[in-house]
């Protein structure tokens, strides 16, 4: 009885959990092969770049089902990608290099226009609209397990 | 003798209906923030992108806005010149009535060749101005806007925090609007407008 009381919390804990994923977003992430599931990534864009622009920035929504920290962002159109935090401070804009990028488990943690963002540096062309940025993202858990998984971002408008 | 009396009479009706006319003439409103008699901001001295040396006074009969910013700034930086570009089409044809100048407040990265292709990209018509350290210092003071370059990372990447307004000029080169990022697209051409008007 108690092992069938345990099998049906699971499955009461599981199904909505189910309905949930299935509404959401659908994910920006490709491949995620790992020893645990890969963050859900929704919501990924980059802003578009003009001509002699060195940096672009990366944007998204990251949930992850275990705590992890962000450890490495690489992608093709940029020599460096850094986590970035931007804030305004009595009318003087201020951005910050973040350092690791932590996601408790169960948590959105969202990368937006003002405050935290992928900063690409060194662009190696312009980011232009309707383009994509592919970029892989390194996450790892407590124990030091790693997974990778593979961004895309739409490139927007230059005014979004 | 008399008809000349007459003349001067009418010369002085004249000048007094003009008096009148002026100070009847109902106060400008503006969306964006009115610093009209500010007593800084006089003017400027820099060299514009194709290297040609540039003062205020170049521009008389143009409104002239000015933004301080510097092209390693991924968000307000292209949202404000981005902002800026979309006003100057609102405007139509007294767009041409109209100068954009964006000013580094970083000269060593932001170089003649970088301004030269990052500032037209957002519109044909805007320039970019830098000047050595110590003018460029001397630049922001004189507009109030403060700045600092932090420091480089292991990579050699530094950010700057800066204020991010622009200034308005009229075409008769008087300071007269701060722009803060908050100030939508259709204030600043309805502003603009204004300005044009007198």
């Amino acid at each position: 009885m108690k092992r069938f009381a345990t099998a049906a919390t699971i499955l009461v804990f599981l199904v909505p959990s189910a309905s949930t994923m299935a509404a959401s977003p659908k994910p920006a992430t490709q491949a995620a092969p790992s020893g645990y599931d890969s963050p859900v990534i929704t919501d990924a864009w980059a802003r578009a770049t003009v001509p002699g622009q060195p940096v672009g920035a990366g944007y998204m929504k990251i949930t992850s089902h275990t705590t992890v920290v962000l450890e490495a962002a690489v992608s093709d159109v940029a020599k460096e990608v850094q986590v970035h935090n931007m804030h305004m401070h009595e009318g003087v804009m201020q951005m910050r290099k973040h350092g690791q990028l932590e996601l408790p488990a169960g948590k959105t943690v969202e990368l937006a226009p003002g405050g935290m963002h992928l900063m690409l540096l060194g662009l190696k062309k312009p980011l232009k609209v309707g383009e994509e940025v592919s970029m892989t993202l390194t996450f790892t858990d407590k124990q030091g397990t790693k997974t990778s998984t593979v961004v895309i971002l739409p490139v927007r408008p230059i005014g979004q | 003798m008399q008809k000349l009396c007459h003349q001067v009479g009418i010369a002085i009706l004249a000048l007094f209906l003009a008096g009148c006319t002026k100070t009847e003439q109902p106060a400008q409103h503006f969306s964006t923030v009115d610093i009209t008699n500010s007593p800084w901001g006089k003017g400027f001295r820099l060299t514009d992108h194709h290297g040609a040396e540039r003062r205020l006074e170049d521009f008389k009969g143009k409104a002239v806005v000015v933004f301080f910013g510097y092209t390693n700034c991924p968000d307000m930086c292209p949202m404000t010149m981005h902002k800026l570009a979309m006003a100057m089409e609102g405007l139509g044809q007294e767009a041409q009535q109209v100068q954009v100048i964006f000013v580094t407040l970083d000269p060593k990265r932001d170089t003649p060749s970088i301004l030269r292709q990052y500032v037209p990209a957002f519109h044909p018509t805007f320039l970019g101005m830098y000047a050595d350290e110590h003018t460029t210092d001397a630049t922001a003071k004189e507009f109030k806007v403060f700045y600092k370059h932090q420091t480089p990372d292991t990579s050699g990447f530094y950010t700057v925090d800066h204020m991010g307004p622009s200034y308005v000029f009229d075409p008769q080169g008087r300071l007269r609007l701060f722009i803060s990022h908050e100030h939508p697209v259709d204030a600043i051409v309805q502003d603009l407008r204004t300005l044009l008007k007198g």
